[in-house]
């Protein structure tokens, strides 16, 4: 019986190519494009306010609620969380990539990999959780900054507008710290796959030039390992765009996109307007994309 | 002749095409029951499309497959008699040795005991006893080979295909295996049919020789046949090499128009003034290179009135000195003769 | 001698700045295990006022932790194995063959992972909202599937692109149909890659928490449970411990699915 079915597939590749495919493109396709086509179509109706009850017209009221000062201020806060959070992750997880491939001998890079993807895979919300512990008030931050005499300086910087926030673990710093933490492993390594495709030839031959290690570095190894970061940091981006975990466990009231998204969704049961806020990500996210792509950061992928 | 048989392998107008590309373009061959026959060709030349379509790897756009008669055209390969050894041995990383080896009887249902005695048969064929229990990453390239090949027999195929399987091998290796392989093949007497591009190798193992071109056969016959009459330019410049002789060269040398092959050590270096025999072709000219190459030396010639000509010579020297004699010989004036009859017009191919 | 002392200098701040790195990705984490122990049960108090294994015992006792727990697993569970197969058969078919949007095949699995997880998450509801579907354990398998699928895939394509064509040819010449080949050929070849993609899924689902934010309606995974007492503190010192659980049990499945995909393949790309 298989033997045939099997010869059967054989002679219709298409066939058999259409089995293999089918049912993880069905799957997709309904489960997923199935649902974001629903996303967008729940964005073009509307709530009606007296009765709480979503109406099934298409109508653009729902965006037209959007574009209010108070969502612009939801977006701007955290698409400029995203870019903070990206640099800071470049810059953090350069060092540490850079190390792995040029200085750890190969037994030590199998372990320094396992280093970061450990992180990169165990529990996010674990992850997050371990910065409420850090950041609290009575919290080990705290208590080594009463300890080296930096008490101060921490209350000077909990005073600023923008960054500051009535304690660290309620403060636009102590989100900025979790993101960047629960992140960087997903900057390092596309950076690290990017320096490894580095060819060793193209550095001495700079070296033997003439150029010093410092040029090297700036005209050879950044330019190729750029695609890598742009690589990393769609990841940093969008995840952080996404998230709301962070910002509701370590934020005041100022909402961040997917606080807005699940406020809208859940306690106002507003699901068309919680549709049209995440466009906001996607089309960030799209345009984002499109500029990653000219840099080549999709092989880096 | 070989034709009178029966059939083994028969291809009949079989054309495979990859989009625009086609790799093999209308070819008709027929392999005889028990021959070792070559297909030989530079890479891409449809070589090993047409193996892996006579093996089932691959299904023909066009045309009909035939082995021993019968048609299995769209058969999937464990339809079909015939096994492969792989260029890359395609050895089972998973399996030992004897696993690899018992794979096809395995997948009949041979019983264990009866299938490891059959495995144990084949290596010992490959002069292999006794390394079942490895695992094929602990053997060495040459071993590897044996390995693929034992695997291959051993569901006693009436065709054995090989698909550049000594490639991988060095040179000393190479010649060893491939005074081997002969061996195997008149010992086993099946059809062998082997996919090579050094035709060095194709002159010395095979029965007969199918030159690919561009998808194409540009000739077919014994390794004789294929070299002393290549039937087109690219066969005579692929097998060996060949002096081609054509328009103004031709006329004056030959007295004929159209295009010609001569091989270079079909062409006698004299001294000016030398009587050649009666009948020969001659030619005058300057020599211009002399490379000195052991057994025997190439001279390049430049012909008076245009174009050149390069000739082998066997080494019938006695010293040094004579062998490889200093740049005195450059420019001196020489006189060419050969028999017309290796004059080899060629087709157009 | 200047420019050696210079690119030593240099070398020992590129060691200083990969170890503040390090020690920045896994310090907090031993800060979890600490406070698991602390006997202070109101704040987060450190350095800890005294020590205890006393919630461990607590955490044990608590019957909605265990049914969190028993749904979180399932849910893994059954995610992990549709991940596998949808994600084997994608992986084998954009293998096996050239066909017209092969890229886009890729692009649509990596999509869920790609976009952020609120999109998915909303997207879901949505649909779920839309087609008046009721909340349920597979509603939240549907969610997790989706973004797992793509992490077997991708161990699966690796192994798939090492393990050569030519092995699969080789079965089907010696007489074995495109099942037998699957079974003793590409599966035992196949089976650590799979291992591998199926456990780093079990712990991507077993974690998951915003697109079960909107998957799940009144269950409560795990992961829901801590981001609920994260938000609004009831039992701190169980949280601490049900912190611990979580990093160990997603911590072994991570390592060795790390071991299974290194080391198996210098063996297995030599032959």
């Amino acid at each position: 019986m298989l033997a045939q079915f099997s010869t059967y597939l054989y002679r219709r590749p298409r066939l058999a190519l259409a089995l293999l495919l089918g049912p993880p493109l069905l799957w997709l396709g309904v489960a997923y494009l199935g649902a974001l086509a629903a996303l967008l179509v729940q964005s073009f109706f509307s709530l009606d306010h007296f009765t709480g009850q979503v109406v099934h017209r298409l109508t653009l009221a729902t965006y037209g609620d959007l574009f209010t000062r108070a969502n612009l201020d939801i977006v701007l806060r955290t698409a400029g969380m995203a870019a903070a959070v990206t640099l800071a992750a470049a810059v953090l997880a350069f060092p540490l990539a850079y190390y792995m491939t040029f200085r750890a001998t190969p037994r030590a890079r199998g372990w320094l990999y396992l280093a970061i993807v450990l992180p990169l895979w165990s529990s996010y919300l674990v992850r997050v959780y371990a910065w409420k512990l850090l950041l609290s008030k009575e919290g080990i931050l705290s208590w080594l900054a009463a300890h080296t005499g930096t008490g101060g300086l921490l209350e000077h910087w909990l005073a600023l507008p923008l960054v500051g926030g009535p304690s660290l673990s309620i403060s636009t710093t102590g989100i900025f710290l979790a993101f960047l933490y629960v992140w960087l492993p997903y900057m390092i390594l596309p950076i690290q796959a990017a320096l490894e495709r580095v060819p060793r030839s193209l550095l001495e031959a700079s070296g033997d030039l003439g150029a010093p290690p410092r040029a090297t570095f700036l005209h050879v190894t950044l330019p190729l390992v750029f695609p890598g970061v742009v690589a990393g940091s769609i990841f940093t981006f969008s995840l952080t765009l996404g998230d709301f975990i962070v910002p509701s466990v370590l934020g005041n009231s100022s909402y961040f996109i997917g606080q807005a998204v699940l406020a809208h969704q859940g306690t106002s049961g507003n699901i068309p307007l919680a549709a049209a806020f995440t466009v906001v990500p996607m089309t960030i996210m799209g345009l984002y994309l499109l500029l990653a792509r000219k840099t080549g950061a999709f092989d880096a992928l | 002749m070989p034709e009178v048989k029966e059939a083994a392998v028969e291809l009949e107008r079989v054309t495979r095409r990859f989009g625009d590309v086609v790799a093999v373009d209308n070819v008709d061959l027929r392999v005889a029951d028990g021959e070792f026959f070559t297909l030989l060709g530079p890479s891409g030349s449809g070589k090993t499309t047409c193996l892996r379509l006579i093996a089932g790897f691959d299904l023909p756009s066009a045309g009909r497959i035939r082995l021993h008669g019968a048609d299995v055209t769209d058969r999937p390969p464990y339809e079909r008699n015939v096994n492969t050894v792989f260029q890359d041995y395609a050895l089972f990383p998973h399996l030992t040795v004897g696993e690899n080896v018992a794979y096809g009887p395995m997948i009949r249902g041979v019983a264990r005991d009866e299938r490891r005695r059959l495995a144990e048969e084949m290596l010992a064929l490959v002069e292999l006893s006794g390394l079942g229990g490895r695992k094929p990453s602990e053997l060495s390239g040459g071993q590897r080979q044996r390995v693929a090949l034992a695997r291959a027999l051993i569901n006693r195929p009436r065709v054995l295909l090989l698909d550049e399987p000594l490639g991988a091998l060095d040179l000393q290796l190479r010649q060893q295996m491939q005074a081997e392989l002969k061996a195997i093949q008149q010992r086993i007497g099946i059809t062998f049919v082997f996919v090579t591009h050094d035709q060095e190798e194709a002159l010395t193992m095979s029965d007969r020789i199918a030159v690919f071109h561009r998808g194409r056969i540009e000739q077919m016959g014994t390794p004789a046949e294929v070299y002393e009459e290549p039937a087109t330019e690219f066969v005579a410049g692929f097998v060996g090499t060949s002096n081609i002789l054509r328009g103004e060269v031709a006329r004056r040398w030959i007295g004929r128009d159209g295009v010609f092959s001569l091989r270079p050590e079909k062409v006698q270096l004299l001294a000016p003034g030398a009587a050649a025999p009666a009948g020969f072709c001659t030619a005058t000219g300057r020599l211009r290179e002399l490379v000195y190459a052991g057994m025997m030396s190439r001279y390049t010639v430049e012909l008076d009135g245009g174009g050149t000509l390069v000739l082998v010579a066997q080494n019938l020297a006695a010293s040094a000195r004579d062998a490889a004699p200093a740049g005195a010989e450059h420019g001196r004036s020489v006189l060419l003769a050969w028999d017309p009859a290796h004059n080899r017009p060629l087709g157009a191919g | 001698m200047r420019s050696d002392g210079k690119r030593r200098r240099a070398s020992v701040g590129l060691a200083l700045a990969s170890g503040a790195v390090l020690l920045f990705l896994h310090g907090p984490i031993g800060i979890i295990l600490l406070y698991a122990f602390t006997t202070d049960d109101s704040s987060y108090t450190f350095p800890p006022p005294g020590l205890t294994t006393r919630w461990f015992g607590v955490a044990w006792q608590r019957a909605d932790l265990w049914q969190a727990l028993e749904l979180s697993v399932r849910v893994a569970g059954m995610a992990t194995l549709v991940a596998l197969a949808l994600g084997t058969l994608a992986a084998a078919a954009v293998w096996r063959s050239r066909f017209f949007g092969r890229d886009a095949v890729s692009f649509l699995l990596v999509l869920p992972i790609a976009l952020p997880g609120i999109v998915t998450g909303i997207a879901l509801r949505s649909a779920i909202g839309l087609a008046e579907i009721p909340f349920s354990f597979w509603t939240i398998v549907i969610g997790h599937a989706t973004f797992c699928v793509v992490v077997v895939y991708n161990n699966a394509l690796t192994r798939f692109r090492r393990t050569g064509s030519s092995l699969l040819e080789a079965s089907m010449d010696l007489g074995a149909n495109s099942f037998q080949t699957f079974r003793y050929v590409l599966l035992p070849n196949l089976a650590s890659a799979l291992l591998a993609g199926g456990m780093l899924a079990f712990a991507l689902s077993f974690d998951e928490v915003i697109v079960t934010t909107f998957t799940a309606g009144q269950q409560e995974t795990l992961p829901l449970w801590i981001f609920s007492q994260l938000t609004r503190p009831r039992d701190r010192p169980v949280t601490n411990v049900v912190a611990v659980f979580v990093i160990a049990v997603t911590f072994v499945p991570i390592f060795l699915a790390h071991r299974l995909t290194r080391s198996k393949g210098d063996t297995g790309s030599s032959a």
